[in-house]
């Protein structure tokens, strides 16, 4: 692929996941000239409907946004979901968790008719999406990765083992001996532990890999003398939506 | 010349959100003028609802990548103010400091990627990349100082993982201590050459008064701690918001509308300038001066020269809190403050980067949100944008269209509206009746 054009486009979320592109700082200029952006919502006022590859940030919170995703979807070769509202439709979910219209009704009142609402899911389930850079925020350099290898033809690596081993490599001493709660065990790997890192618990933000060992995490639980349920609620933060929770998984 | 027009800007780029322009003009006079927050709404104060004490920081933290950092103070201190938690000096100089880092980057980038681009006459920062280098590296120099701080301080650029209710799960060594000063001292030279830049702009002569609203403290200039002061005269404990900020929803937008002593008001670098310029430092005072930059200054356009002073600013106060705290110590004693979950109600007021920003969330006897308002800047600056656009379009309404456009996008980019917490961007259509 010779110079794609690229788009990236913003649907419900905080905007970090494009922030995140801007704070390339030292590869900015040279992902600029790698590819053509003909579409960047936070950053770019010029836009064209003419693009091979999409960088979605968000989930699909509203009708408008069906339709956007939709014909981003019937435009673009390629798709690739950024940040875990797109992905798996991240914390936006807690909405879905407390309910839509309880929610309306909490926010916008008797006024809540007003608003263009509809039950939170992430992008894949409007369109196909090819690849997937996990994590809220996600890692910027695997952004770059996936459109680099995209432009040398290759397949871009994205780790599909347990947090704890970034972790160990890492140095770090397991935050369950200082008394916290961690998922690392089973969720997906690529974030260099950065939470671990600060010690503070895993959140599985990337979300859980492929064929999770989730006995060792029950093992570690009681270890600890926790129970699922202690770390479900940590857990729906941010995978509310996809409602694999450890026990379903399990099944 | 347009004596009718119609525009319709759906959505406005650059905004790090989605608005809608819509202006009506027949005979010159404004029939219709609505600018409008359609992006599609998050319910935080629903989410937050249940949520245990250590949630609400990280759960809100998620309203706005771009100011991360202000939401995440914002409720961390609403929840301490609520449990009757007390963090040490060392923590709130350690978030002073944090937070000085994502002020600089967030106003970075509005300055050079958002608004800049306007003052060139081109699209946006990538073609400003071509035709100005060298202003397209300073920005980026400066902009990466700023998130390399945040990162070494907080874990992370977005949504930072150390700064929580009590204090930080993990302390910078003293070692990265004295990296950063040395980082924050190797950037004078790019500040002096942003200012020879942003000498040549030329900004709109604009002139509006209207109400100015900011946190204001006796020792600093105030974006962490302070109490709500108005350029009306009158000065709250931030406790008390309510007794002047009302808010309400507005048919044609997601984002609420705000008032206090008049029907809008302005939050934000300029209304910070307005309220607490005698707190700047001699040095961010000089580059005030040298940019013309004097207060009371009611002309918007002028946001973002009271932006890069701001980034002036935060370079030398967060290497007079560097010293401070070398010279305390770091002590991982005082990193973290005692907890105990109990009922009560708190707020957390701070400055985002684009303004006001409020937290005020209710405890039950677990520890566990009962109920949450959230506050946000761009809701607040809604009606005074309105304002000034009706202040506007007539004294340009004889350029061209292309003209007005312009004019009308870059004085809404001017407030540098992060739309992300309630909005889009505006798409401009001109249709001549």
């Amino acid at each position: 692929m010779n110079k794609p054009k690229v788009g990236v486009f913003g649907f419900t979320g905080c905007g970090g996941c494009q922030l995140e592109i801007l704070n390339l700082e030292d590869q900015l200029l040279d992902l600029l000239s790698a590819v053509e952006i003909v579409h960047f919502t936070e950053a770019v006022t010029e836009h064209s409907d003419t693009y091979e590859i999409a960088l979605v940030e968000g989930s699909v919170t509203t009708k408008h946004g069906v339709e956007r995703i939709k014909k981003i979807g019937d435009i673009a070769k390629i798709i690739i979901a950024i940040g875990a509202c797109a992905v798996s439709g991240g914390l936006n979910c807690l909405k879905n968790l407390y309910g839509l219209e309880k929610a309306k009704e909490l926010v916008y009142g008797d006024k809540k008719e007003w608003i263009d609402s509809i039950e939170v899911k992430p992008v894949d389930e409007y369109v196909k999406v090819d690849y997937y850079a996990r994590g809220c925020p996600p890692n910027r350099f695997e952004i770059v990765d996936i459109i680099r290898s995209l432009i040398v033809g290759r397949k871009p690596e994205i780790p599909n083992y347990p947090v704890c081993i970034e972790c160990k490599r890492n140095g770090n001493t397991c935050v369950y001996e200082f008394g916290i709660t961690c998922l690392g065990p089973i969720s997906r790997a690529g974030c260099n532990s950065r939470c671990p890192n600060s010690v503070s618990g895993c959140g599985a933000c990337r979300g859980v890999i492929d064929d999770p060992n989730v006995n060792a995490q029950k093992d570690l639980l009681k270890e600890y003398g926790l129970t699922v349920e202690d770390i479900l609620q940590e857990f729906n933060l941010y995978n509310a939506c996809k409602g694999k929770t450890i026990e379903q998984k399990n099944k | 010349m347009a004596n009718n027009l119609n525009i319709e800007e759906s959505p406005v780029s650059r905004l790090e959100g989605h608005g809608d322009l819509i202006l009506d003009v027949k005979n010159k006079k404004i029939k219709k003028l609505i600018f409008r927050i359609p992006e599609s709404p998050r319910f935080f104060e629903a989410m937050l609802v249940g949520r245990k004490y250590d949630e609400p920081s990280h759960i809100s933290s998620r309203i706005c990548g771009i100011c991360s950092v202000a939401h995440t103070c914002a409720s961390i201190k609403a929840t301490e103010k609520a449990l009757d938690i007390k963090p040490s000096k060392q923590t709130i100089n350690l978030r002073k400091l944090i937070y000085h880092h994502e002020n600089i980057q967030s106003n970075v980038l509005h300055v050079y990627f958002l608004a800049a681009p306007d003052f060139f006459g081109v699209g946006s920062v990538v073609p400003l990349a071509e035709t100005h280098p060298e202003v397209v590296n300073i920005a980026l120099r400066t902009k990466k100082m700023a998130n390399d701080m945040v990162r070494i301080i907080g874990g992370r650029a977005v949504h930072p993982v150390r700064t929580v209710v009590g204090g930080f799960t993990k302390l910078p060594t003293k070692e990265e201590m004295i990296k950063m000063k040395e980082m924050l001292k190797s950037c004078y030279p790019d500040l002096e050459k942003s200012l020879e830049v942003l000498k040549t702009l030329d900004i709109p002569d604009f002139k509006r008064e209207t109400e100015y609203i900011s946190i204001s403290d006796t020792s600093d200039y105030a974006l962490y701690d302070g109490k709500i002061k108005s350029t009306d005269g009158w000065e709250i404990d931030d406790q008390n918001y309510l007794d002047k900020i009302n808010e309400k929803v507005v048919q044609y937008s997601t984002a609420k509308h705000c008032w206090a002593s008049r029907d809008a008001f302005m939050v934000g670098a300029l209304a910070r300038f307005n309220n607490n310029h005698d707190k700047l430092t001699d040095n961010a005072k000089k580059y005030a001066e040298e940019l013309g930059l004097k207060a009371p200054c009611y002309n918007t356009f002028m946001n973002n020269i009271a932006q890069f002073v701001e980034i002036v600013q935060s370079v030398d106060d967060s290497i007079r809190l560097i010293d401070e705290i070398l010279e305390e110590g770091l002590d991982e004693d005082k990193a973290m403050a005692e907890i105990k979950p109990k009922a009560g109600r708190g707020a957390g007021v701070v400055e985002a980067p684009r303004g006001l920003l409020i937290h005020d969330y209710t405890y039950n006897d677990k520890g566990r949100v009962e109920k949450a308002n959230l506050i946000i800047p761009t809701g607040m600056n809604y009606a005074n944008i309105e304002k000034d656009m009706h202040a506007l379009v007539p004294a340009i309404i004889d350029k061209s269209e292309d003209e007005i456009k312009l004019a009308c996008e870059m004085l809404i980019r001017a407030y540098d509206p992060c739309i992300s917490c309630s909005t889009h961007f505006l798409n401009v259509k001109l249709v001549n009746k």
